[in-house]
């Protein structure tokens, strides 16, 4: 097969377009908030946060008899922003540990999730969608969906971006700024789970983690300055996209395995040259 | 040898008149700072500052010395904001921190800082002046020039592109300074800049608060530096969480406050820094007459 029939011959059908371009999109914008929850050092409240919206998609998913579908972003949304509030309201106490509240709230939110699943008569197919991802399902209402939130998600980040840094590197500066601190560190945990919410149908929920992270990882490895690192893990997000949809295509490997194993393999490349680079150059 | 009253006396001069001119206009109003009977510490733990009231007027340098754990971050972080306090009254040019947006320059210690943080100097720099640019906005090229403004006057415009793990321990420490500049405040608490640092940075950070004073920001400063809190500073306060001792460097820092605040431990008798040694017999009356 030549080239361009290897990469125009998918894009045929309506439904793979939309998911190319949610790919794109997903891949993007998790890339972007996946900055500020590595310089944070939350990944695992990433991870938690992902596994813990399943209690709202299983129960839109009970109350529509079964069906997969777009009500799954409501649901999600609302366990999302419930369970990071419930976080944030749990590490007020001085004795309970952040990770240690991440920890309780993620396995009871993701255990209560699989016993709602579990009562519909075919939970193992559509579990596994929700946990690996599935490009095909995706409707012109969900891809705007995506594509709204992911709107509203930048915006924001754009719009207190200063803001973000600051509280994200020195507490004691923005209180001395007199910011208001509580507020834009909950917000930021809001808009984490918008971008896992989002990106629930593409990638699934065990592996969104690797979306928020890999890219924003790589991306600190080759620049040193946070809105370069954001500019340079957005590409990164969207590369991994395009190239995690054809492999899903053609391999027919779930579409969220695809681009994680896609933005691994990127940071692997850069790491290992870096690497080596370094090598040459001290032994020189 | 000079005697140690003498050279205090003399470095101080240049401290005490850029003070004299801050505070000569100052006259009728509210000092830079005052501190009234505040008490402050997480809960739990022992009450980490009890009691604490004084005073600092516009353009003076004080410097805080305590042992560790004598309440000297809680009352930086207190003084900005960071920490509550638990009763008492903290008022900065007259204004009340707890109903005003009063903006207070914050030099935080080096380890609480993520050096691996992506940002370069201009970035760290630019972060202070995050109030002047205001909400839902990016910097504008006057934001800019004050950031390059700044980083010319502590001669760190050469690192202005450097990420801040590649700087050494002095370098740091004045960028932090030079971020505490571009908020642009009257009032400076810097916790603990001399620590971790070689003397060349020392002396840097040194002249880096000479400028501070010029532009007649008033300074308050801890320190485990007895030789530069006596030195450098118009004034030295002990703490341990009460405030023991309040006043010049000859008048506070006498052996029986020195042994109140640190006990049997006191960490600068060490051999070889005889000036230190001179300066805790000056209790005892023999200082400033001089020899060695």
């Amino acid at each position: 097969m030549d080239p361009i029939s290897f990469l125009a011959e998918p894009l045929n059908y309506a439904f793979i377009q939309r998911g190319i371009l949610a790919l794109v999109l997903v891949g993007g914008i998790s890339a972007v908030v996946g900055c500020f929850v590595v310089v944070r050092g939350m990944s695992f409240f990433g991870d938690a946060l992902a596994h813990s919206i399943l209690p709202g998609v299983a129960i839109s998913y009970t109350l529509s008899g079964g069906y997969v579908a777009t009500n799954l972003f409501l649901g999600g949304l609302g366990a999302g922003v419930v369970s990071a509030l419930v976080i944030a309201w749990l590490t007020r106490k001085i004795e309970v540990k952040e990770d240690s509240a991440i920890a309780i709230v993620y396995v009871t939110f993701f255990a209560l999730g699989i016993a709602i699943v579990s009562t519909q008569d075919s939970y193992a197919v559509d579990l596994s969608h929700i946990l690996f991802g599935s490009i095909n399902g995706i409707s012109q209402t969900d891809l705007l969906i995506v594509a709204g939130m992911g709107g509203v998600v930048l915006l924001i980040i754009a719009l207190l971006y200063k803001e973000f840094q600051i509280i994200n590197f020195d507490l004691g500066l923005a209180h001395s700024l007199r910011l208001p601190v509580e507020f834009l560190r909950v917000l930021l945990l809001v808009l984490v789970a918008l971008t896992i919410v989002a990106s629930l149908q593409a990638v699934g929920i065990a592996l969104m983690l690797a979306l928020l992270t890999t890219p924003a990882v790589t991306a600190r490895l080759l620049v040193k300055r946070l809105h370069h690192m954001i500019f340079i893990a957005s590409l990164l997000g969207i590369v991994s996209g395009v190239v995690g949809f054809y492999a899903s295509y053609y391999l027919d490997i779930p579409s969220g395995a695809c681009i994680v194993l896609t933005t691994s393999l990127i940071f692997g490349l850069v790491f290992l040259l870096q690497s080596s680079w370094n090598l040459l150059r001290e032994s020189r | 040898m000079m005697s140690f009253g003498a050279a205090v006396r003399e470095v101080r001069g240049v401290a005490a008149s850029a003070t004299r001119k801050a505070s000569s206009n100052g006259a009728g109003y509210p000092p830079a700072l005052q501190v009234e009977r505040v008490s402050a510490g997480y809960r739990g733990n022992r009450q980490a500052l009890d009691d604490v009231s004084f005073i600092v007027e516009k353009g003076e340098r004080v410097a805080v010395i305590g042992p560790n754990g004598a309440g000297k971050s809680t009352l930086f972080k207190a003084i900005v904001g960071v920490m509550p306090i638990g009763s008492g009254r903290i008022t900065i040019n007259g204004e009340d921190t707890h109903r005003s947006h009063t903006n207070v320059g914050y030099v935080p210690q080096q380890n609480a800082i993520d050096w691996s943080f992506p940002a370069s100097v201009f970035d760290v720099v630019m972060m202070g002046r995050s109030r002047h640019i205001g909400w839902f906005r990016w910097p504008r090229k006057g934001d800019r020039a004050i950031v390059r403004n700044i980083l010319a006057q502590l001669s760190l415009d050469h690192l202005a592109n450097r990420q801040i793990s590649e700087l050494s321990g002095g370098e740091r420490q004045r960028v932090f300074i030079a971020r505490a500049m571009a908020q642009d405040t009257r009032l400076m608490v810097l916790d603990e800049p001399f620590t971790g640092v070689d003397q060349t940075a020392e002396q840097e950070i040194v002249d880096s608060l000479d400028i501070l004073t010029n532009h007649g920001i008033t300074l308050l400063l801890s320190t485990h530096h007895m030789e530069n809190a006596a030195l450098h500073f118009d004034k030295v306060l002990i703490l341990r969480q009460r405030l023991l001792a309040y006043g010049p460097p000859d008048e506070a820092l006498t052996t029986a406050n020195l042994r109140q605040a640190f006990g049997s431990a006191l960490p600068v008798m060490t051999p070889g820094e005889d000036l230190l040694m001179f300066s805790l017999d000056h209790d005892g009356g023999e200082a400033g007459n001089g020899s060695d």
